[in-house]
């Protein structure tokens, strides 16, 4: 009974139940080669995202893929197949994204998944898009562990993960200040701790000598004002700060107020003008140092840039509700320009089999909203495909990018 | 609380050839369970694998609609927070299965075990409080498990944010059938058994005191009903039962994490819980429908307007069925059978 229910429903007649059209078509041209969800006009692609539910300001990532996709799709699709993108709410739920993707690959019969939205929502899939031996592309989440291709050869990340932007902070610090006494201030959580591997990692053998004190902090605390002083104390003249914007702000502010005058690098999530320096102080925030592997739109130094300009009136023409200064319409975008280049490399051959031997295949790919000089690149052993960020420093009114484009490696 | 209880009203005294109906009627209720569980025995052979995973999972919230259901329509207390229990229960699982590799049926009853003595001991204190202040207090309860799973002092053990895999339960070797399914006819033979159970509760002296104290708790206490004994086991039974629901959901989805368990999981038994009849038992798998299924069908419908899509249908439920599933369809039961006998 085993064949006769679940496989051959699945790669026969997928749609006899839920009346999807028929789509496990299989070619007997030899040139052609169609995994499910593919035929010769149209090609699945699966998502999930909070549309509702606490994180439901994320929603703009899985929208402004869509409108990407749309925009290819204007355009005559790619070798003349259309992007089919169904993207489904899970309401930041993981129980709910089990769901949705198992619809998703076995009912919708995607290709493939791009984009899937969240850590913990990732995670509940993770063995079962392995196991089911479909591509979970790009998603998008800032976890370390997406950079598995020996354990996890169908997972794919996107973004600069924690570790790797660990490392570049060692790596800055390693050059302009090889005598730093280092205080870090992390969220005690696995966010802060894979930030912190990745700055440890980046130190290597110095790690030891330079790092004098290690303070975590409690999304529960109320405020972080006693580490602050506690690293002030030990006589640390760089302060690493690992947080979410609330305690960003707050770490901010208090070091302003004790006047201390360390070099303050804050790690990227906690980075936003808006949301971390406006309620801390411009004024207090100045000479902060960070990372970003995107182009700012907020920022005016891209008003002329070409890659900007195309991206405004991308944004204008196929999300016009979108809010241009939100960057995750830059990550969506971003994503779902990868996938279609990952599509392209693709040609007719539209397996599961060759969608990961092609995102694994990925080099120097530019992004339009990518920093000039960062490119996104991709091999069987390596599935983290933005591993680069530029420095940038905050002048009291805006971040100025400075130095050169740096690089996660392990140091 | 007024809640029309179950059974018992369909058969009301209505006649002299009481015993014969009641015969007849008892026949034909039993060839209508005896078709639904047919039925369910071949849904999944008829369906794919990811809606045998929607109909269990529909199971599993139906038995943790039903421990809330046991608490709050035959007990009337009120529970804002049993999505507490569920997540407590998953937990149990998960951790019982990863880190001691307890084998996954054993885990069913240590979850139940763990969420009866939790509930029994929450229930305690909860004897002050009646009816809002009650909901309030169970309200935090929900308020603080997601925190406390992340909580740093417990993270060895519950995987903090990252939460914990499970393996896929293993099919016995001489079943020819696939996962998905072995999981779906596990799950169903423990929520058959659990509303056996139930069943059986509501319909012994217990279940009478139990409804008693619902019904005028004063008299029940001039009857000799002892109330905080009764009351405290009815929250370690409620818990149990929602547990047990937690922990066949570890196994279903194979994951547990912080984030599966939010405020919104109490949220939806309380709304299936209504919607399938305070006081009904088969009306708590009607609410495990409506709680998977409709949210499906609003975001269908328009992806913009899903949330007030679920309020309508939420609404058009609550006017055309205002005693829930249950009492509609004893309300339909009875036409039918006024009609017949005319």
């Amino acid at each position: 009974m085993k064949n006769l229910t679940r496989r051959t429903i699945l790669t026969a007649a997928p749609a006899l139940a839920f009346g999807s059209p028929l789509l496990a078509t299989r070619s007997a041209r030899a040139a052609k080669q169609y995994g499910p969800g593919v035929t010769d006009t149209e090609i699945k692609v699966g998502n999930t995202g909070p549309y509702s539910g606490p994180l439901s300001n994320a929603s703009p990532i899985p929208i402004s893929m869509a409108a990407y996709f749309k925009m290819i799709n204007d355009e005559g699709g790619i070798n003349g197949r259309k992007i089919n993108f169904i993207s489904y709410d899970d309401g930041y739920s993981p129980p709910k994204t089990v769901e949705m993707t198992r619809k998703l690959v076995e009912s919708d019969q995607v290709l493939f998944t791009s984009g899937q939205l969240g850590t913990p929502t990732n995670s509940a899939i993770w063995h079962y898009m392995n196991e089911k031996k479909v591509p979970q592309l790009f998603v998008s989440t800032g976890a370390t562990k997406w950079d598995d291709p020996k354990g996890h050869p169908w997972t794919m990340g996107f973004f600069v993960s924690y570790q790797a932007e660990g490392r570049i902070y060692a790596a800055y610090i390693l050059q302009n200040k090889p005598d730093a006494k280092i205080g870090v201030l992390y969220q005690n959580d696995d966010f802060g701790k894979d930030y912190l591997k990745g700055l440890v990692d980046g130190l290597g053998d110095k790690a030891a000598s330079m790092i004098k004190v290690k303070d975590s902090y409690e999304t529960t605390d109320a405020t972080v004002d006693s580490q602050i002083v506690e690293l002030k104390a030990a006589g640390c003249d760089v302060l690493v700060t690992i947080a979410i914007p609330k305690f960003g702000a707050q770490a901010i502010r208090k070091v302003a107020e004790i006047a201390w005058k360390p070099l303050h690098i804050l790690n990227g999530i906690a980075s936003s003008v808006g949301v971390t320096l406006k309620p801390a102080g411009l004024e207090n925030a100045k000479g902060i140092i960070t990372d970003n592997s995107f182009k700012d739109a907020t920022d005016p130094q891209w008003q002329n840039d070409a890659g900007y300009k195309w991206w405004v009136s991308f944004m204008d023409k196929y999300y016009p509700a979108g809010d241009k200064t939100d960057s995750q319409n830059v990550y969506g975008q971003s994503i779902a320009a990868t996938t279609v280049q990952m599509l392209k490399q693709c040609g007719d051959e539209l397996t599961r089999e060759n969608v990961m031997k092609q995102a694994a295949n990925l080099q120097d790919l530019e992004l339009p909203m990518l920093l000039p000089g960062i490119a996104i690149n991709t091999s069987p052993t390596n599935f983290a495909p933005i591993r680069q960020a530029q420095m940038r420093r905050f002048d009291g009114e805006r971040y100025v990018p400075f130095g050169p484009v740096l690089t996660g490696a392990i140091g | 609380m007024t809640t029309p209880h179950q059974d018992t009203t369909l058969f009301a005294p209505a006649g002299q050839a009481l015993g014969a109906r009641r015969a007849a009627l008892l026949t034909t209720r039993h060839w209508v369970w005896a078709g639904v569980l047919a039925v369910a025995v071949v849904l999944p052979f008829v369906f794919q694998g990811f809606v045998v995973f929607q109909l269990t999972e529909v199971m599993i919230y139906g038995l943790a609609i039903l421990g809330l259901n046991l608490l709050t329509g035959f007990n009337g207390q009120f529970s804002v927070g049993h999505g507490a229990f569920y997540g407590l229960g998953a937990y149990v699982t998960a951790i019982l299965m990863q880190r001691y590799g307890v084998a996954y049926y054993w885990t069913v009853p240590a979850a139940g075990g763990v969420c009866f003595a939790v509930g029994a001991l929450f229930g305690l204190p909860a004897l002050r409080l009646q009816g809002l202040y009650l909901a309030l207090a169970t309200f935090a309860l929900a308020v603080a498990l997601p925190q406390l799973l992340k909580f740093h002092g417990l993270e060895d053990w519950t995987g903090g944010v990252q939460g914990i895999v499970v393996d896929q339960p293993d099919v016995p070797g001489f079943l020819p059938i696939d996962t998905d399914q072995w999981l779906y006819y596990f799950t169903l033979a423990v929520v058959l058994a659990m509303f056996a159970g139930a069943a059986n509760l509501v319909k012994s002296r217990t279940g009478r005191a139990i409804m008693a104290i619902r019904d005028h708790p004063i008299a029940a206490a001039a009857m000799g009903v002892n109330e905080p004994l009764y009351k405290t086991l009815t929250f370690g039974v409620s818990a149990l039962y929602t547990g047990v629901a937690g922990a066949l959901g570890a196994l279903a989805v194979q994951f547990v994490a912080p984030d599966s368990f939010s405020l919104f999981l109490s949220i939806n038994f309380l709304v299936g819980l209504i919607l399938g009849g305070m006081g009904s038992l088969p009306g708590c798998l009607f609410g495990g429908l409506f709680v998977l299924y409709v949210p499906n069908i609003a975001e269908s419908v328009s992806r913009g307007l899903a949330g007030a899509i679920y309020g309508v249908i939420m609404l058009l439920v609550i006017f055309v069925m205002p005693s829930g599933a249950a009492g509609f369809t004893r309300l339909a039961f009875a036409y039918v059978s006024r009609w017949r006998n005319r």
